[in-house]
């Protein structure tokens, strides 16, 4: 029987323990003529888990696919002003290949979406894209990847099983492994457990919670509750706008912006 | 209203609507029925002339001179003697018909007499005709040639029937060449094609053209087909009549049906796949080979059915393409290069059927030919679906999503 987590986040302090990994700085975007964002400030620390919370339709998926541009796929959907940079380089420049960036950012959707392939090559995937066909190699990968994701005891003897036999929460925590089998430095998370029930959201929580040791992790969620018990920084949107951004303490105990108050206390959304 | 104890509020009452629908039940089901006994006749009348000439009383049971020769004249002798007496009642019967006809609706009696005097000739003329039939020495080309002398024509009857004897072999072979080259084409352009639509192009007026034009494409007549095979291959490029030209005419035909199937085959992979295989770092063209046509190939096969079944019974696209009604080498005899594979014609087994049917006249020795070539025809297209089909079988079982 799973613990529910119980853990609170260590509290950060405002002056930089971490430096910022990416900076964004004036950021507009629009799908086709309607924009979604509109001027959006913010510094995203790295080894830190910030979350992003607001009602529907205020732009936090939006915002999210921004960082590994995966809005690219959508024709309509462009950048107007500003710039986002990670590691000091500025995404949407020209010169910035697609590929090598989202393999420094990964993503984990909100429909987990395990390829119909065994566990094994779910994880070896995103090797094999990458030329690399040495046995031994992918092995330790898939064994390191599945052990960081909490998923190793469970699903050792039947690695070479179809990925859409497990169950939901595995199958979530089985995509958060293959995100990380390509060693991103940074962690995209899209509503990862709104399809899960308690007692796997609580397993994929614990995961959040290890795995920002080593990665920095930006997770969007649409309960406050998942933010305040796994984040230390959030970042309430609301209409595509960045209301207001701090750490989780304040922001749920002592929000500055009344809208932010509102919105924490229940009173809309 | 008066409570009748069986009369409550939802009881079945005879009513209008209620006859109407059984009415309406009942014709839906009885026009399946037919069509269904009208196929099973169909292929039963085939099934049941062609095993004549395709299957045999003695092992291996299969007619194999008729799968393997070419088309040859039948030389049949018949016993004169026999011969001539059916020729001689059927006169008779002729004659005692006419005088039936002759006599009007009044003469009932005499009418009677009549009649049963033709069924009595009638059945004599049957009894002869087995007679005949055990008798006659049926020999085809190749063996009349060996033979060290030709019966007495004293004894026999001698009639000799174009393309009656020997089998059809060199048209099985190029039916089956010309399927599956055309197949081969049609396949790679369409799945080309089917990828670009679904995976890289943009929903536009362009988009809606492209689509409008290959519906059309599949509207267009096959004979319209074969005489542009004819202007393009057979004679601006001219390869002349010629395996390659009727590949190329076929494939266009099976195109259209191939590329709608395999596009919705592609369409119907959750977005999900492209969106996870991409956030991993793959480029657009790895996601689609590794990702998506794997899990599509199953819809793709069947779209290849379908094209074979297009593709394999037309007559007109090859009459002027490919076909010849008569070759005397296969395929790949007599070649001065290799090259020249693709550019010779070859017998084919529609076309075979059009002209041992049409072009020649019809009797019992021409109609065993019809219809051991109709069965053959059937028997090769269900093979070429049923291979297709357990392909897509085991494509599915190792790609199931």
């Amino acid at each position: 029987m799973a613990q529910i987590s119980t853990s609170t986040p260590t509290p950060v302090n405002s002056t930089n323990s971490h430096k910022p990994i990416i900076e964004i700085r004036n950021f507009d975007f629009a799908y086709g003529d309607s924009q979604a964002l509109f001027n959006v400030n913010m510094d995203i620390k790295e080894k830190e888990v910030t979350a992003f919370i607001g009602p529907s339709g205020c732009g936090k998926s939006t915002f999210l696919r921004c960082f590994n541009r995966m809005n690219d796929l959508i024709d309509i959907a462009r950048i107007k002003a500003g710039e986002i940079k990670i590691s000091g380089v500025n995404i949407y420049d020209e010169e910035v290949d697609v590929i090598e960036l989202r393999k420094h950012v990964g993503m984990v959707f909100q429909k987990s979406n395990p390829f119909p392939k065994s566990i094994y090559e779910n994880i070896a995937y995103g090797l094999r894209i990458q030329g690399i066909k040495n046995k031994n190699t992918i092995d330790q990968v898939v064994e390191e990847c599945l052990r960081s994701a909490a998923l190793w005891d469970e699903v050792k003897d039947r690695l070479n099983e179809s990925a859409l036999g497990m169950s939901g929460g595995q199958q979530q925590r089985l995509c958060i492994a293959r995100a990380l089998a390509v060693r991103p430095k940074i962690l995209l998370m899209d509503e990862p457990c709104s399809a899960l029930d308690p007692i796997a959201t609580a397993k994929v929580e614990e995961l959040i919670h290890e795995l920002k040791k080593e990665y920095t992790i930006i997770i969007v969620t649409h309960s406050m509750q998942q933010a305040a018990r796994v984040s230390d920084r959030t970042a309430f949107f609301y209409l595509g706008k960045l209301i207001e951004f701090g750490n989780t303490d304040q922001i749920f105990m002592n929000p500055k912006d009344p809208q932010t108050e509102a919105y924490v206390s229940g009173r809309f959304g | 209203m008066p409570a009748n104890p069986t009369q409550h509020p939802f009881s079945k009452r005879p009513s209008r609507r209620r006859q109407v629908e059984s009415i309406v039940t009942i014709f839906f089901r009885l026009t399946t029925y037919l069509i269904i006994l009208s196929a099973g006749y169909i292929f039963a009348n085939i099934v049941y002339n062609g095993s004549k000439a395709v299957f045999t009383t003695q092992a291996p049971f299969i007619n194999i001179d008729f799968l393997t020769q070419k088309p040859q004249t039948l030389h049949v002798y018949e016993p004169r003697e026999v011969y001539t007496e059916i020729e001689a009642t059927k006169v008779e019967i002729l004659k005692l018909k006419t005088q039936r006809r002759e006599l009007g609706s009044n003469d009932k009696s005499t009418a009677k007499t009549l009649s049963t005097s033709i069924e009595a000739l009638e059945s004599k003329v049957d009894a002869l005709d087995v007679e005949r039939k055990a008798g006659r020495l049926m020999y085809s080309d190749s063996e009349y040639r060996e033979l060290d002398s030709t019966p007495s024509e004293t004894n026999f009857v001698y009639n000799n029937y174009a393309y009656s004897g020997g089998g059809i072999g060199p048209a099985i072979i190029g039916t089956c060449l010309l399927v599956a080259g055309s197949i081969s084409i049609a396949l790679t352009l369409g799945v080309l094609c089917a990828v670009y639509l679904s995976e890289y192009s943009r929903p536009g007026r362009t988009l809606q053209l492209i689509r409008l034009s290959i519906l059309n494409l599949s509207g267009v007549p096959s004979i319209v087909f074969g005489l542009f095979g004819f202007g393009m291959f057979v004679l601006f490029f001219g390869w002349g009549v010629s395996m390659l030209a009727g590949w190329l005419t076929l494939a266009i035909m099976a195109l259209p049906v191939i590329i709608t199937a395999s596009e919705e085959s592609m369409r119907a992979i959750p977005k999900g796949f492209r969106e996870g295989s991409l956030a991993l770092g793959a480029s657009k063209w790895t996601t689609i080979r590794t990702n998506v046509l794997p899990y599509a190939l199953p819809g793709i096969l069947t779209s290849s059915i379908m094209g074979i079944a297009r593709v394999a019974g037309e007559t007109a696209p090859i009459m002027f393409t490919a076909a010849f009604a008569l070759r005397d080498q296969l395929p790949w005899e007599g070649l001065a290069k290799p090259t020249d594979f693709f550019f010779q014609g070859v017998m084919a087994l529609p076309y075979h059927i059009y002209v041992v049917s049409s072009k020649i006249p019809q009797n019992e020795y021409t109609r065993n030919m019809q219809y051991g070539a109709a069965f053959v025809f059937l028997f090769i297209v269900g093979f070429f679906a049923l291979s297709s089909i357990i392909l897509r079988v085991k494509i599915r079982k190792k790609y199931s999503w």
